[in-house]
């Protein structure tokens, strides 16, 4: 006696009444085990009732696999019953990467050629769900004949599975395209939708196909007149819109055959402009047609008054107290901030209030967006919101924030003093967030603007006796006082209250620093150096530098050691040239691109190395050329160690010795990968008084839309050179031509051999892991002969 | 659309509709993050995110989340308009259509969508439609049961 298989209903029932994962997982193994059976027993009868049954099981998360081949016998069945659970079965159980799922293409044909509207109906959508390409190949001529078929139940199935078999395979285009023309000309909307979807998915493969269909655009036009005029049906109207699905599509198909193209552009302008003005807008359904109008007013060349009007629209849409409707103005509006920028500056206060969003989503756009319309004449204005919003904003916006903040200063800062007025808000309000440069930004800001010497020095030292948890501000501070403690000391400012700061405190502040266990290794670098610094700017003895020195000598840090061994020894033993070493800085000229230069000064600032090499030896060599500039020529003096973090001190400046001759004619940059917007570049230098050395300059640049991150570039060269990779300047490349990265490698080829160089990069770019390993080929000759 | 996945707020899946090919283990994967990063969201933000390099448009419905995934240049508020015309569908063929009446008839939940959505995309705007073609198919189901007799009446 057989025992009736549960049903569908009392096996759901069955396991929600599971009180543990555990109970549940044994109701579903029994149960699986007789379905198991009832397979391998072959019961036509039940089997689309066990296929269910599977299915649920395999929502669950629990293994169906084991149903793969019951769905093909249930398809191969002649009762629907059968053909609808078994059609399901295989949209959820086979893919194209079980050969299994090629065996359904012969019940499809068959299904598909039957007659039967329903079972037609099943085969079309299964089709269009999982249909590889091989089937799709084998089952076009079934399509493209259902496609003229009297029924349009039949038809707008295969007109959309027609859609889906030009994704899998676009050679397919040739056969669908034909009956496009046709098909426009139905009233049904099912099957106009199905069409237009249809053209658009030609339209976006094929240019050709879009030079073809441009001559549709006044049909296009045509249409979606009538539908708009046409008053209100029941039967597809949303919220007194008529039929805002089959409008949308229509709007994004005149969107793709405008674009670039005046003539079509012209034909659809009154139509925009009307279905711009008159759509109603007090629900979701005539919004999400607005928008689509929006958006294709301003991708077309459409006349300047409805560029206007759609950018207003947008205006319109930010003031809505739909968040969504906020949501996708703010994106749109982000998109034409470039090609529109006057008419989305018009919006400026709205966009600014939407920092205040509370949802984090919007408040991130409106920052975005905010940052984008920063210009010379409402920088004062917009920083302050700015300004407002880092202070409060959500911790995942402060570094985005901050940095944004920083780099509209950068561009727009009215003058040198509210610049670093700015900068130094920012590393005071989100010390912690911003990006490895903009200490040396602010340093060479500051070094750049001498007349405010006295005044910086004086603002950091007071931010610096406030708080020594901030690491930027600290190392800014600490280059600072280091540099200007004379005028620190000298008492007088006429743009801030007069502070008397006597030479102890300013000692005992670089101290505490150095102590304090809240510094970072490269803090108590630049603190160091800065003691060392003072001890030829103050007027008293030096009894506690040199203390301070010799103390760090046995300290466990080896940068720390190495300096302060070194600062030692500047006092014992050259104490006469110690004067000239540590005067101040040079500015450091801005030859080249802003980055390239920031990425030097962050290069000697930075700790670690990626490459495999002991990070004091730069150190020794440095300490090496040292001693031998103290040994040789005199017209160097003016040059600091190259110990020093400060900028400026790269060795590169140091080689370059008046007495040199000029420079070799300079090796053309070489470009060594692309990939999806993102960008590396060689640049290479030969220094002329050091023919072996090889410096290589390698820039990461970033086009596309996505931000790229965690970027590591790692180098290796045959084993008869040598290869020193210096820190690069950050990980980071933001999206759309952001601050590149750059990073310097140093070749030794003292044997003058052929230079390869095999190059490793890791990075995640959209949200995906990148890695790639590449040879770097046309390496020009001048780099090693 | 890419998919579509409605689950519970605990995290139960109750429906997923997968547009593109992608395996097993690397749709349980993205359920598992998508259900986790929308159940994370406040009652109060908006229905879009980003994630990963698609739009997400989600909506609440009493104890169910609807979430679809859409591609960069698919408008997020129409997607909006498809989800809502989804639950009026199943509304009106449950009749006032609860959590409930998808978990024990997950089956003709997929059927209705199956006629309101074809490869990812709308394929009949009219909601009269879509129910007479499901109805047709019941009917079919039934009067085709009917020939063979002797079979209770539940047919699942």
């Amino acid at each position: 006696m057989v025992v009736p298989s549960l049903k569908l209903q009392d096996l759901i029932e069955e396991i929600r009444g599971a009180k543990t994962q555990a109970q549940e997982r044994e109701v579903i193994q029994k149960e699986c085990a007789h379905i198991r059976a009832s397979f391998r027993d072959g019961d036509p009868v039940h089997r689309h009732r066990q296929l269910a049954k599977l299915l649920y099981v395999h929502m669950l998360g629990y293994p169906a696999h084991f149903g793969q081949m019951e769905c093909l016998k249930l398809i191969a069945s002649s009762r629907f019953t059968d053909k609808r659970v078994g059609y399901l079965g295989a949209m959820l159980l086979l893919d194209e990467r079980h050969d299994a799922h090629l065996l359904i293409t012969n019940s499809i044909k068959n299904d598909l050629s039957q007659g039967i509207q329903p079972v037609q109906g099943l085969a079309l959508c299964t089709l269009s769900t999982m249909g590889s390409a091989e089937m799709c190949r084998d089952l076009a001529p079934e399509v493209e004949k259902l496609l003229l078929q009297p029924s349009p139940y039949v038809r707008k199935k295969a007109i959309l599975t027609a859609v889906h078999m030009i994704r899998k395979v676009p050679e397919l285009s040739s056969v669908f395209l034909p009956p496009c023309a046709q098909l426009l000309h139905e009233r049904h909307h099912g099957i106009l939708l199905g069409t237009i979807t249809l053209i658009t998915e030609l339209c976006e493969r094929s240019p050709a196909a879009l030079r073809h269909f441009r001559k549709v655009v006044p049909q296009l036009v045509h249409i979606l007149r009538t539908l708009v005029t046409m008053g209100y049906s029941t039967e597809h109207s949303i919220s007194g819109v008529s039929d805002p699905f089959l409008q949308v599509q229509i709007l994004r198909l005149l969107r793709i055959l405008g674009r670039n193209h005046e003539e079509s552009s012209e034909t659809m302008n009154d139509l925009l402009a009307q279905v711009a003005t008159n759509t109603d807008t007090s629900r979701n359904a005539g919004n999400a047609v607005l928008f689509e109008t929006v958006l294709t007013i301003m991708d077309i060349r459409s006349a300047a008054g409805l560029r206007v009007l759609a950018v207003n629209i947008l205006g319109r849409f930010l003031l809505n107290s739909d968040r969504n409707i906020r949501y996708v103005a703010l994106t749109s509006l982000l998109r034409l901030v470039q090609s529109d920028h006057s008419a989305v500056q018009r919006h400026r206060p709205t966009v600014v209030e939407c920092l205040r969003e509370t949802d984090a989503s919007l408040s991130r756009r409106a920052l975005e967006l905010s940052l984008a319309l920063v210009n010379s004449s409402n920088v004062r204005a917009m920083m302050q919101e700015l300004q407002a919003f880092l202070e409060s904003c959500p911790p995942d916006l402060r570094a985005d924030c901050a940095s944004g903040i920083l780099l509209a200063a950068e561009r727009f800062a009215p003058t040198k003093r509210w610049h670093i007025d700015t900068i130094l808000h920012v590393l005071t309000t989100a010390g912690t967030h911003v990006r490895d440069d903009a200490v040396a930004n602010l340093t060479q800001l500051i070094g750049g603007a001498q007349e405010l010497h006295a005044y910086s020095v004086r603002r950091l030292y007071n931010a610096l006796a406030e708080d020594i948890s901030q690491q930027p501000l600290v190392q800014v501070a600490a280059w600072c006082i280091g540099e200007y403690g004379d005028l620190l000391l000298a008492g007088n400012c006429e743009e801030i209250e007069p502070l008397q700061v006597d030479e102890e405190e300013v000692l005992a502040l670089l101290e505490k620093v150095l102590q304090s266990h809240m510094s970072l290794p490269a803090t108590r670098g630049y603190a160091l150096t800065a003691l060392m610094k003072l001890s030829t700017r103050l007027c008293g003895d030096n009894n506690r530098i040199r203390q301070v020195v010799s103390i760090y000598g046995s300290c466990l840090d080896v940068e720390l050691q190495q300096r302060a061994v070194e600062y030692d020894t500047l006092f014992r033993k050259y104490d006469h040239m110690r004067a000239a070493i540590l005067e101040k800085m040079p500015l450091v000229e801005r030859d080249g691109p802003q980055a390239d230069e920031e990425a030097k000064e962050s290069k000697e600032a930075a700790q670690l190395s990626e490459a495999a090499p002991v990070p004091t030896e730069p150190q020794a060599s440095q300490l090496l050329d040292l001693l031998d500039l103290l040994d040789g020529a005199s017209g160097d003096v003016q040059h600091p160690p190259p110990l020093d973090p400060s900028p400026g001190g790269a060795l590169i400046h140091l080689l370059d010795l008046p007495c040199v001759p000029p420079p070799p004619a300079p090796i053309p940059d070489l470009k060594v990968f692309e990939r999806e917007g993102v960008q590396l570049n060689l640049s290479f230098i030969r220094p002329p008084e050091n023919p072996a050395l090889l410096l290589i300059t390698v820039t990461a640049t970033n086009f596309s839309e996505g931000d790229v991150t965690h970027f590591i570039c790692q180098a290796a060269v045959p084993k008869s050179l040598q290869l020193q990779l210096q820190a690069p300047s950050g990980n980071t490349v933001p999206a759309r031509g952001g601050l590149p990265i750059t990073q310097l490698f140093r070749i030794l080829n003292p044997n003058k051999a052929p230079l390869r160089l095999k190059l490793r990069l890791t990075y995640d770019h959209f949200h995906q892991s990148v890695q790639e390993i590449f040879e770097v080929n046309n390496l020009p000759v001048e780099s090693w002969q | 659309m890419q998919f579509m996945l409605l689950f519970s707020r605990q995290g139960k899946l109750r429906l997923q509709k997968w547009y593109v090919p992608l395996s097993d283990k690397e749709k349980k994967k993205i359920t598992r993050e998508l259900v986790q990063t929308v159940l994370a969201r406040k009652p109060k933000m908006c229905s879009f995110l980003e994630w990963r390099d698609l739009k997400i448009v989600y909506k609440r419905y009493a104890s169910l989340y609807f979430c679809c995934a859409i591609e960069d240049q698919d408008n997020e508020l129409i997607t909006l308009e498809i989800i809502h015309r989804y639950v009026e569908l199943l509304d009106k063929y449950f009749g006032s259509v609860c959590e409930l009446d998808i978990i024990f008839n997950f089956e003709k939940a997929y059927f209705i969508l199956d006629e309101f959505l074809l490869g990812g995309e709308v394929q009949e705007t009219s909601k009269k439609n879509v129910l007479k073609a499901i109805e047709q198919a019941d009917l079919l189901q039934e009067s085709q049961n009917e020939e063979w007799g002797g079979l209770s009446e539940d047919i699942l």
